[in-house]
């Protein structure tokens, strides 16, 4: 396999409802990581891109629908397409493109637009369920994740208050995002005062729904250090499914993330993940999945990482700060996108581009990872410069 | 030198905005219908739920006793061995209270909130769940580890189906 | 093992049939910043636009926010008068749902500069229509008009 570098990055705003098309959504953003290398689309020799169910989008077959957004007229042009880590995938379906010796150049470029699902985007979820054995029980998308909080939070004698503080962290993080969807601060009451939506999940703990998409210009390294004495090397990536049947399995811990996270790190060559990774962005549509993930991406022990959120040690200035873009909860959830949001903002934190958000130090390494489907699947990639 | 002019596009509208007709804008509306075949193993689990039983299958590679019953072990990736009835009680794994509906409306006022839980049915392997409703409880009062029983539709209301089981209530072992 | 449970006739197997049986959702779609100009010239000119791609050399029927062959933003904005040639078509006799038209219809994809529009094709019968055939856009009146590619009620031979 050959190196791999992420050498240009653009995105899109996130916000609730967009005027743009999908196509369009997709053009501004691929537009964006073009200009920020100074390629020309004609320089680009093939596209993955990635979003998540066609039903948000309300066009069956988006992919093909997206492509001429995405800069794959006449290219050879793929979609993945692994649900909630649609957007962290995408990057790993682009590295193997470029990785495999076929192409010297590949745009990767996620969309979202979910504001066309009515009357509400989690309405489309129901179909995720299985049709005989739990559909008919009118299951709803929070139960999932309510479920999942509840058994990780009783496991470890976690509270609502200490998962609330992720929200507030992350929300107040992303205000520094010029693309966030949220211009108000928000406090620890805030989040235990919202809506009670399904015990122990309260409306400010979840991330917004949004339109939004994201891109990246992969380069090989001949073709990367040519272009730009600042690449960004893809250093490990790593998947894994867990099975279908999700009540078979405890929730509190997300063993599929694990495996992920080991593959990822086997192949960076990192041997101690929470003294090596500086920046983490772990995936957090809800607010307790990041300390899940966290845990999941062995950045954090099981069971004491509320312990550690609160001693300050995932902060901007903390050892290990983990989601400086702010997340899904403080920019936006664009599935797809807000999963490649991610991998933007490592590549611009570790270029020292990340303007307010900046971690400092002089990050060297990041691990972005998203989790997707029925709590099942976990797509990690570790990326350095 | 900063990323904000990498950042294009993404123009926010409102909800009014759209109501008002500032914005074109097209509806539309699959209206699609789906009926699924159950296949060798489901059909079976719907045909015992009738009868008031709850049927599972085991691997004798693992030994699972699997819940829902599948024709073959997804761990093991072999044909699954022997139908096995467990019993229609068990442990709350996991639940929530849910205010909210399907397609994100709310409940109205006074209704009783949804009650999912993750349900570890007894006989089954450890920690085999199966999602299903809580009943009977006060909200307040259902704990993790509770034991619970299956509340089952009379028999003449039975169809074949998941919810042939009305919900599951708390149960004490006399 | 192979599965030995084999049916060959599909409407003795049990299925599943929920009782709510209903998905009601919908989507709705903006527009687009392209499709807000374009969209607008219908409804308050009468008017087919496209963009032009000055580098690439071609006008996007409907107009276009970029360029898909260069990725330029695409700013000329043409009016491509209202006449089309009969780029290919299809006689369509049953309804979606499979039940037969009363009257065949023919469907046609109009060549309009260097776009296609799909709709009705009007005031000829099935067999009078040609490929090449000139067309012309006949617009509803202006009460009428949305802001929807219905604007345009139908084309017909010219």
């Amino acid at each position: 396999m050959r190196k791999v570098a992420v050498i240009g990055a653009g995105m899109t705003k996130f916000v609730r409802r967009a005027l743009e098309t999908p196509k369009e959504l997709s053009f501004e953003a691929t537009k964006a990581a073009l200009d920020s290398c100074g390629l020309r689309l004609e320089d680009i020799e093939c596209v993955a891109h990635g979003s998540a169910p066609d039903a948000f989008d309300g066009v069956h077959q988006k992919g093909e629908y997206l492509a001429d957004g995405c800069g794959g007229w006449n290219k050879p042009t793929m979609r993945v397409f692994v649900g909630g880590a649609t957007g962290v995938h995408a990057i790993i379906h682009g590295w193997y493109h470029v990785a495999s010796g076929m192409f010297d150049t590949c745009l990767v470029v996620c969309e979202e637009k979910m504001s066309n699902a009515m009357p509400h985007a989690q309405g489309f979820f129901l179909t995720i369920f299985d049709h005989t054995t739990e559909r008919a029980l009118q299951p709803n998308l929070l139960w999932i994740f309510a479920l999942e909080k509840n058994r990780y939070m009783q496991r470890y004698g976690y509270t609502k208050e200490d998962m609330a503080l992720v929200a507030v962290k992350n929300k107040n993080q992303g205000l520094k995002h010029p693309a966030s969807q949220f211009k108000d601060p928000v406090t620890l009451e805030d989040i235990l005062n919202s809506e009670v939506m399904a015990y122990p999940v309260n409306r400010l703990d979840v991330s917004p729904v949004s339109d939004g998409a994201a891109a990246v210009v992969l380069a090989s390294e001949k073709v990367a250090k040519r272009l730009t004495d600042k690449p960004v090397w893809v250093e490990g990536v790593g998947w894994s499914l867990d099975t279908a049947y999700w009540g078979t399995r405890d929730l509190y811990y997300p063993r599929y993330t694990e495996h992920a996270a080991r593959m990822a790190y086997k192949m960076a060559g990192i041997r101690e993940p929470h003294k090596q990774i500086n920046i983490a962005e772990p995936y957090d549509p809800f607010g307790y999945k990041a300390l899940h993930h966290m845990e999941g991406l062995l950045l954090s022990p099981r069971g004491k990482t509320v312990q550690l959120l609160r001693d300050g040690y995932f902060d901007m200035d903390g050892n290990l700060p983990m989601c400086p873009s702010g997340g899904l909860l403080g920019v936006g959830n664009p599935i797809a996108a807000a999963g490649m949001m991610k991998i933007c903002e490592l590549f611009w934190q570790l270029r020292g581009e990340a303007g307010e958000r900046q971690v400092p130090g002089n990050p060297k390494l990041g691990v972005a990872q998203a989790w997707g489907d029925l709590m099942q699947v976990s797509s990690v990639v570790v990326m350095g410069s | 030198m900063s990323n904000r002019q990498y950042i294009q596009g993404g123009i926010g509208l409102s909800e009014d905005d759209i109501q008002q007709g500032k914005v074109f804008f097209a509806e539309d509306s699959l209206n699609c219908r789906y009926a699924w075949d159950m296949g060798v193993a489901i059909e079976r689990y719907l045909r015992e739920l009738k009868n008031g039983r709850i049927i599972a299958k085991s691997c004798n590679e693992c030994r699972r006793i699997m819940v829902p019953p599948r024709m073959f072990c997804e761990l093991c990736f072999r044909p699954s061995d022997d139908w096995v009835f467990v019993q229609d009680t068990g442990v709350v794994n996991t639940f929530s209270i849910c205010y909210v509906n399907w397609d994100a409306s709310r409940i109205k006022p006074g209704e009783t909130p949804h009650l999912p839980a993750v349900i570890e049915i007894d006989g089954a392997s450890k920690g085999m769940g199966i999602m299903h409703r809580l009943g009977e409880v006060d909200p307040k009062d259902i704990k993790i580890g509770m034991r619970v029983k299956a509340v089952w539709k009379p028999a003449e209301e039975r169809t074949g189906a998941i919810t042939d089981i009305k919900y599951f209530k708390p149960y004490q072992e006399v | 093992m192979a599965f030995l449970e084999r049916s060959t006739k599909n409407t003795e197997n049990r299925y599943w049939y929920p009782e709510e049986n209903t998905f009601p959702v919908s989507n709705r779609y903006t527009t687009g910043v392209a499709g807000q100009r374009f969209f607008g010239e219908l409804k308050d000119n009468a008017r087919i636009t496209g963009t032009r791609c000055h580098s690439c050399q071609v006008t996007f029927v409907p107009a276009r926010m970029f360029c898909e062959r260069c990725f330029a933003r695409l700013d000329d904005w043409l009016d491509v008068g209202s006449e089309g040639t009969v780029f290919s078509y299809t006689v369509a006799y049953v309804n979606r749902d499979g039940s037969a038209k009363p009257e065949p219809a023919i469907i046609a994809a109009v060549r309009v500069a260097d776009g296609i529009l799909v709709h009705r094709l009007l005031g000829c019968n099935a067999g009078e229509v040609t490929i090449g055939m000139k067309v012309q856009a006949v617009f509803r009146p202006e009460a009428e008009r949305t802001g929807s590619i219905l604007d345009i009620s139908h084309f017909r031979p010219v």
